[in-house]
């Protein structure tokens, strides 16, 4: 059987700068995810991704150590070697797959990458199953959804 | 089926709509105007290699071989400095695809009720608290974005910028969050170059007029060094003057821009909300902080291969229908685009999205579970895992 599933909506959850420019996103649920996930899915997700971001810019011996090397190497020490925060995204890809899979996914949600967008937001595309026939939420076009 | 680990750089530089070139592959990322950063490096070079040629020899013999090893040692940091300032992406922001501007439009009429024709809208801000202080970001109209904290719209990169300091046409690039200590290494270790080449030139000078050492021959031509001399004595000012000028930022935890807009100068009772208050914790966030990655120069692992068809679980025609979908959106990116294009694009993208005619495409195309806008390069090489 063939079915497709076509864009309906995105969402973008913004950074928090509460706490200053670290990179830390808000884990306000967003209404247009009512109906599609579990509040507390999405806020795990988002915490964890949180979590992740502050170990790669956390600032503490080990930075200061990479960064003193680097400098007294001229910084050439990186054509060979990962910094920690390259290190940390890669994690970070490999967790949006895992979550892409085992729970956005079967809910017709995909995470895109927020380095993708310059960190600036976490991009979340809702799915519509056209294959399945009475679907009607998020069935109108972007400019339908209401704003807060 | 096997899985397979395919990595690929996905290139995102060649659709960034901004006014900048890139080299090799996009490794180097610099701005369009070159012609200062080739005369910084012609008078670097061409100051060191005088020096090296002229005055080495005599120090190495009459003073210490190390006069030179030393020299050279500096040169090339110096040198390493200022390409890395130079070639790399200061932490340029990605503009918003036109789904993300609509909806920040959307977010702005909603906020800003409805204006009465003929009023002018109000200006577009956002408040956010850092630190207990407001900070008022400020909506970049070509962009489309409100601008993050400390980030400015460069004109001559046509870019926002994350911790934008300043454009440097010396160095060909915008300094930001990414280049900065670069940039900062660069000034300081060059006014330690101009500082070394200018005292030796003049106790090689010195020593040529009153040779101490019964191995001095005559007097000899110091034309060169005079060369150098005055090359050097001008830098210094400047370089000199530029290096304590950052070294002062650096301190206090602030960026030229913000220095030069008085931010944070204490008026309005308004503090640097970025500052620890503490000089030594402000160097070591700057020098010392994490390395902050490229959202245009990214390499990135995908998805194993056959990973799909193990990960998919009930609605796997579905799932597989959502995976494949991303190549479909692509056409609602735009790939270059004038601001005044973005608004024709938004309108007919919302009119496209949700009535595409795609689909499903045979089993072998698996695209990956990355963004729309990957090349299509990705479709091409996951074919060879089938």
């Amino acid at each position: 059987m063939r079915h497709s599933a076509s864009l309906a909506n995105k969402v973008f959850i913004q950074r928090d700068y509460s706490e200053g420019t670290t990179c830390k996103f808000q884990t306000k649920f967003p209404s247009e995810l009512e109906s599609r996930i579990e509040r507390t899915l999405f806020e795990d997700t988002v915490k964890t991704l949180n979590n992740y971001y502050a170990e790669a810019e956390k600032i503490g011996g080990q930075s200061y150590l990479e960064g003193c090397l680097a400098c007294a190497t001229a910084y050439l020490i990186f054509l060979c070697m990962e910094t920690r925060y390259e290190k940390v995204l890669k994690k970070i890809a490999k967790y949006i797959q895992e979550q892409n899979e085992k729970i956005y996914a079967p809910r017709g949600l995909l995470i895109t990458d927020p380095i993708e967008r310059g960190m600036r937001v976490i991009e979340i595309s809702i799915y519509e199953d056209r294959g399945s026939s009475g679907s009607s939420s998020g069935s109108s076009s972007v400019s339908g959804s209401t704003a807060r | 089926m096997s899985a397979v680990m395919i990595t690929r750089k996905v290139r995102k530089w060649e659709k960034l709509p901004g006014k900048n070139t890139f080299c090799c592959d996009g490794r180097v990322m610099m701005a369009r105007q070159k012609g200062v950063f080739y005369l910084t490096l012609f008078l670097i070079i061409g100051t060191c290699s005088l020096f090296f040629a002229f005055e080495c020899p005599y120090l190495a013999v009459h003073l210490s071989p190390a006069i030179p090893v030393f020299a050279a040692l500096l040169f090339l940091f110096v040198m390493a400095m200022l390409l890395r300032t130079s070639f790399s992406d200061p932490g340029v922001l990605p503009r918003a695809l036109p789904e993300e501007a609509t909806f920040i439009e959307m977010e702005i009429e909603a906020a800003n009720g409805n204006v009465p024709a003929g009023q002018r809208p109000p200006p577009r801000i956002r408040n956010v608290q850092i630190n207990n202080q407001i900070v008022k970001l400020k909506y970049c109209y070509t962009c489309k974005i409100f601008r993050p904290p400390r980030a400015s719209h460069c004109s001559i990169c046509d870019n926002c910028v994350d911790r934008f300091d300043h454009h440097c046409p010396w160095v060909g690039n915008c300094v930001g969050k990414r280049n900065y200590r670069y940039f900062y290494l660069f000034t300081l270790s060059l006014s330690l170059l101009t500082i070394y080449i200018f005292t030796f030139d003049i106790v090689h000078v010195v020593m040529r007029e009153y040779p101490v050492s019964h191995l001095c021959s005559q007097k000899e031509q110091t034309g060169f060094t005079v060369l150098e001399v005055l090359v050097c004595f001008f830098t210094l000012w400047s370089v000199v003057g530029l290096t304590g000028f950052h070294t002062y930022l650096i301190s206090l935890n602030q960026t030229t821009n913000e220095d030069i807009k008085g931010s944070w100068s204490g008026k309005n009772r308004v503090q640097n909300p970025y500052s620890h208050k503490n000089i030594i914790k402000n160097c070591c966030e700057v020098l010392c902080g994490p390395t902050y990655p490229s959202a245009f120069v990214y390499v990135k692992l995908l998805i194993p291969a056959g990973l799909s068809s193990v990960a998919l679980t009930a609605s796997a025609s579905f799932q597989h229908a959502v995976l494949c979908l991303q190549k479909t959106t692509a056409p609602l990116i735009p790939n270059e685009h004038t601001p005044d294009d973005a608004k024709p694009s938004i309108a007919a993208s919302a009119e496209k999205s949700p009535s595409p005619k795609e689909e499903l495409p045979p089993a072998s195309k698996l695209p990956p579970l990355a963004s729309p806008e990957t090349d299509a390069e990705t479709s091409i090489a996951k074919d060879k895992t089938h």
